[in-house]
């Protein structure tokens, strides 16, 4: 078994134990010399370092983090990516006795496996070698976070023309800090929340109006989906997603509750929408393995893929939902970048129809549409008296910063502003995403035909060496290191399908595209006359 | 319109139905109260006023002055292209300058006596969310975490609602100022083992709440030896800090370490946050400060949960790194908390109460026990009731910080204004007086 390692500290005993066992053996040797011969010569020195191996052994599995040095303040936390995945991991971390170091949690432990998805070695490699066009020229471009940055500017100029106003109130002629720096309700400030109706309503056509008192904001979407998990699941229990999904939420649902994420595989052929059929098979294996399903989890607009759901497929899931008396948590955090003239039905727009609304709960959030993933804003909104009062008693954990809620409210306000920015973003995604797809088209990469998000679904499947998951990260792999293009892999989203690839344009300017097209044609040619 | 009649058919989490979120007990009872009918200087003089709530409010104008002497701090007029890295960030490691400023500043606090290394901390959305995750990091579900009576009531929602982790009490008494021992420390945790239950670590606060008092060196010697031997956490909760009447008297667990050279430190974690010594619990910002570094890979990777938006990280990183405005900050917050303490000391010891000698924090720990009808937890819970619609004052009974003697109440001085406390002051005192007519009146029944 080998040593788990960290980076900063060589591994303890293996190599110990030789050289130890060396400096034994060679004094030891000159000593016998005189007397006793040969034979006393190597046995004494052989029974010491039998003993020692002996010793050693039995505090082999304690010693995986003891430092030969007393823990210096300054030392820089260990890459755990680099932790061997040996099934004795969990119980090597849970031991606990008076010797060996302390330990922590079978749930810290998951942690530490999980940073080897693709998905985040992908984004720390950009951070440590990032393409700038002036200073970085040969630096790693971006493909794999789905931020979009296309209209910073607008916001920007918003923020210099208003922010201080905005932000910190004023008392007569002094400032007060006292609206901002206090306790308050932990689940968001009714402006916001009334604010935030007003916002989401316009994102969604102005189709429905939204109810502010249904609304429980977080710092952030991440937060927003475990609190939803928290509510209507237990430890143990599943939700049903299509695949393929946000890697994020593998640690989202996952993590700290304990809810199990069932994968309901969505294929080419249907041009990954989901179908119902799926989704019964899906649950009625789930429940043969005697797991029980507490609800479905979609995302609308999707992503990876950039898909939204035809109003009959939405209207499907809500029966689906409504027979097994089962949840739905619908995610349209990228609502607002629906760039195609196709209709986007977001649920609130669904649920005017005859539903059982107490199942239907929706995940929202500034990250995308409003460019703000900063300052943290999520949003739950759900029609379930009891599940607000629960979530809203959960928000204490993941509260939004007062000063940035009251500057968000100023600018979600301002719906002359507002109105404009919807306009601009969508327009400029728009142009981007066509821009992107035709580039890949001429390199022969064809991409699912999305209508929202920041991002394409594409194909490479001619591209990768084996039809599988290892010939997908080898191109990954390629990509990421010598074409120095960060995208996600299709199975680190769990598409069942191997060759596929969420590349995300929206971090990029037009005239970057080219370089993009022109380093991903360097391994596509590469790997073309390979196959 | 068709009439909707409710009819939840579809079922919830055993976390949703669970009591854990403890908002039935008084503590929050008493809130209840104070919303519905709440004192106001001009508006609603008769009202209930306040007096359950840790809120620091004595330094605000401190915070003002700064904020309008600094524009360029809160506003990016000059600073645009700093903007657009500000409001994309939501790397979990959280800004660098913010976390160097809160390195120093726990520096400041201390005196100086430790040194905070920025890449030890790690940020949360308050130091509930920090409570909650080095939980979820150092515990599994049913193992416990020893903690000392009396002791914070939010401690029984935090620590174990979502996590599932157990609270097993270290029980202290007024026999020697409720300081922590060793026997009863060693008690605790024969208990957990009684029950089978895995004790994973202890967590103290200090200075300590509802006490209002700092915990002795030799006291944090001792629980560090004892987790030391038993190969457990230690948490302190040193979210007070920054509230002792002087700087001298407060101990951190980080000198001690210091002291000892880091030997045996990465058992240790301190939480810290700036909605008591700073007076923002609105801004959401708290911290883990672990010597292990597994925690603080884990931990930060966790707080994904709750991040602080990176707005209000660059607002505060200039002003926690102004040596000038910190030192002053410091020196004057900790000035106007002595004197409010020695005010409200004085008051309740005019009307005849007597209270444990503090020297931190935004509250105090008043003895009560000579009035009780009958010395248990229900003559405690009477007597708050009374208080609360006669005095019209909240005040926390002990028992809903599982304090092991009835009749001790938290009372906290620092959420109102000098002249608000004087009413509350005089209420109590009339309260006083009235309960000595009555009795010499009608002498108790035998």
């Amino acid at each position: 078994m080998t040593q788990p390692q960290t980076r900063d500290e060589q591994p303890t005993n293996p190599t110990r134990q030789k050289s130890t066992g060396m400096r034994l053996i060679v004094p030891l040797q000159g000593i016998v010399q005189g007397r006793g011969g040969l034979i006393l010569g190597t046995l004494i020195p052989c029974a010491l370092f039998y003993f020692f191996q002996l010793y050693t052994k039995r505090n082999r599995g304690n010693s995986s983090n003891t430092p030969s040095n007393p823990p210096s303040p300054s030392s820089s936390s260990p890459n755990l990516a680099e932790l061997p995945r040996t099934s004795s991991r969990l119980s090597l971390f849970s031991r606990v006795g008076s010797s060996g170091p302390v330990s922590v949690s079978g749930r810290a432990s998951l942690i530490a496996r999980e940073n080897d998805s693709p998905y985040y070695i992908g984004l720390e490699k950009v951070s440590k070698d990032p393409y700038d066009k002036e200073r970085n020229p040969d630096g790693i471009i971006q493909l794999g976070l789905s931020e979009n940055r296309l209209c910073f500017d607008l916001i920007e100029k918003w923020m210099v023309e208003n922010v201080r106003e905005a932000m910190v109130g004023r008392d007569g002629e002094h400032l007060s800090i006292n609206g901002i720096a206090a306790y308050q309700p932990f689940d968001g400030l009714m402006e916001l929340k009334v604010a935030l109706a007003g916002f989401m309503s316009q994102v969604m056509r102005k189709v429905v109006s939204l109810d502010p008192s249904q609304i429980v904001l977080t710092a952030g979407a991440t937060p927003a989906i475990e609190i939803l998990c928290f509510c209507l699941a237990d430890h143990g229990n599943a939700f049903l997603i299509p695949t393929p999904y946000y890697p994020g939420f593998d640690r989202d649902v996952r993590l700290r509750t304990g809810v199990e994420l069932i994968p309901v595989h969505c294929r080419s052929a249907d041009n990954f929408l989901l179908s119902v059929t799926a989704l019964e098979q899906a649950y009625n294996q789930a429940r043969k393995r005697g797991v029980r399903v507490r609800g479905i989890l979609i995302s609308n607009p999707s992503n990876p893929v950039g898909n939204i759901l035809p109003r009959e497929t939405l209207h499907n899931i809500l029966v689906f939902a409504q027979e097994k008396n089962i949840h739905i948590i619908c995610d349209e955090i990228f609502a607002g970048s629906v760039y195609r003239g196709e209709e986007f039905v977001s649920m609130p727009e669904i649920l005017m129809e005859e539903f059982d609304k107490n199942r239907v709960h929706i995940i929202y959030g500034l990250s995308k549409d409003l460019c703000l993933p900063g300052f943290r804003v999520g949003v739950i909104y759900s029609y379930n008296k009891n599940v607000l009062a629960l979530a809203k008693r959960l928000t204490r954990f993941s509260s939004i910063s007062a000063p940035s809620q009251r500057l968000l409210i100023s600018m979600l306000s301002d719906t002359k502003f507002i109105e404009e920015f919807i306009k601009t973003n969508k327009q400029r995604i728009q142009k981007l995403h066509h821009s992107f797809v035709d580039g890949l088209k001429q390199l022969g990469i064809q991409c699912i035909e999305s209508s929202a998000g920041f991002y394409c679904w594409a194909n490479m499947s001619e591209l990768i060496s084996s039809y599988g998951e290892k010939g997908e990260l080898d191109l990954w792999d390629k990509l990421l290191n010598i074409a120095k293009v960060n995208v996600t892999p299709g199975s680190a989203c769990h598409c069942i399908e191997p060759g596929w690839f969420r590349c995300c344009f929206t971090t990029l300017a037009l005239e970057d595209i080219p370089v993009v097209m022109k380093r991903i044609r360097k391994v596509a040619e590469t790997c073309k006359s390979l196959s | 319109m068709a009439i909707e009649i409710e009819q939840p058919t579809v079922e919830l989490s055993k976390v949703a139905v669970s009591e854990t979120h403890g908002e039935d007990s008084p503590y929050f009872a008493g809130w209840k109260a104070h919303d519905e009918d709440p004192y106001d200087e001009s508006s609603n003089s008769s009202g209930v006023i306040q007096m359950g709530l840790a809120e620091n409010q004595v330094s605000f104008d401190l915070l003002e002055e700064y904020l309008e002497q600094n524009s360029e701090a809160s506003s990016w007029a000059e600073g645009a292209p700093g903007f657009r890295e500000n409001a994309l960030f939501q790397d979990y490691h959280g800004l660098k300058s913010f976390r160097q400023a809160m390195a120093s500043f726990m520096e400041k606090i201390r005196g100086g006596r430790a040194k905070f290394d920025p890449d030890r901390i790690v940020l949360t959305a308050g130091a509930t969310a920090a409570n909650e995750l080095l939980t979820f990091i150092l515990a599994d579900p049913d193992d416990a975490l020893l903690v000392p009576t009396p002791y914070y009531p939010g401690f029984d929602r935090d620590l174990r609602w979502r996590t599932g982790v157990r609270i097993v009490p270290i029980h202290c008494d007024s026999s020697n100022n409720f300081q922590v021992t060793l026997e009863a420390m060693e008690a605790a945790y024969m208990h957990a083992v009684a029950m089978n239950i895995k004790v994973r670590g202890v967590l103290i606060t200090n200075p300590s709440n509802p006490l209002g008092a700092t915990i002795q060196r030799s006291v944090l010697e001792e629980i560090l030896d004892f987790a030391k031997r038993k190969n457990i956490h230690v948490v302190s909760d040193e979210i007070y800090s920054g509230s002792t009447f002087s700087s001298s008297e407060f101990v951190s667990i980080a000198e001690i370490l210091e002291a000892r050279g880091y030997k045996d430190s990465e058992r240790v974690h301190i939480v810290y946050s700036l909605s008591k010594d700073l007076g923002l619990p609105g801004f959401r910002v708290g911290t883990i400060y672990s010597y292990n570094d597994k925690v603080v890979t884990t931990a930060r990777r966790m707080s994904s949960f709750s991040l602080i938006s990176s707005q209000t990280q660059h607002l505060l990183a200039s002003m926690l790194s102004d040596k000038k405005f910190t030192e002053k900050y410091i020196k004057t917050n900790r000035e106007r908390l002595r004197k409010r303490y020695e005010m409200i000391i004085q008051g309740l010891k005019t009307a005849g109460i007597e209270c444990l000698k503090g020297n931190a924090g935004l509250f105090c720990w008043m003895n009560l026990s000579p009035l009780l009808e009958t010395p248990t937890r229900e003559g405690e819970l009477a007597l708050w009731k009374s208080i609360l619609h006669e005095v019209k004052i909240n005040i926390s009974p002990g028992s809903s910080c599982h304090c092991s003697e009835p009749g001790w109440f938290r009372v906290c001085f620092a959420n109102m204004s000098e002249p608000t406390l004087d009413v509350a002051l005089k209420r109590i005192h009339s309260f006083m007086d009235q309960r000595k007519t009555d009795a010499i009146q009608s002498p108790p029944q035998q």
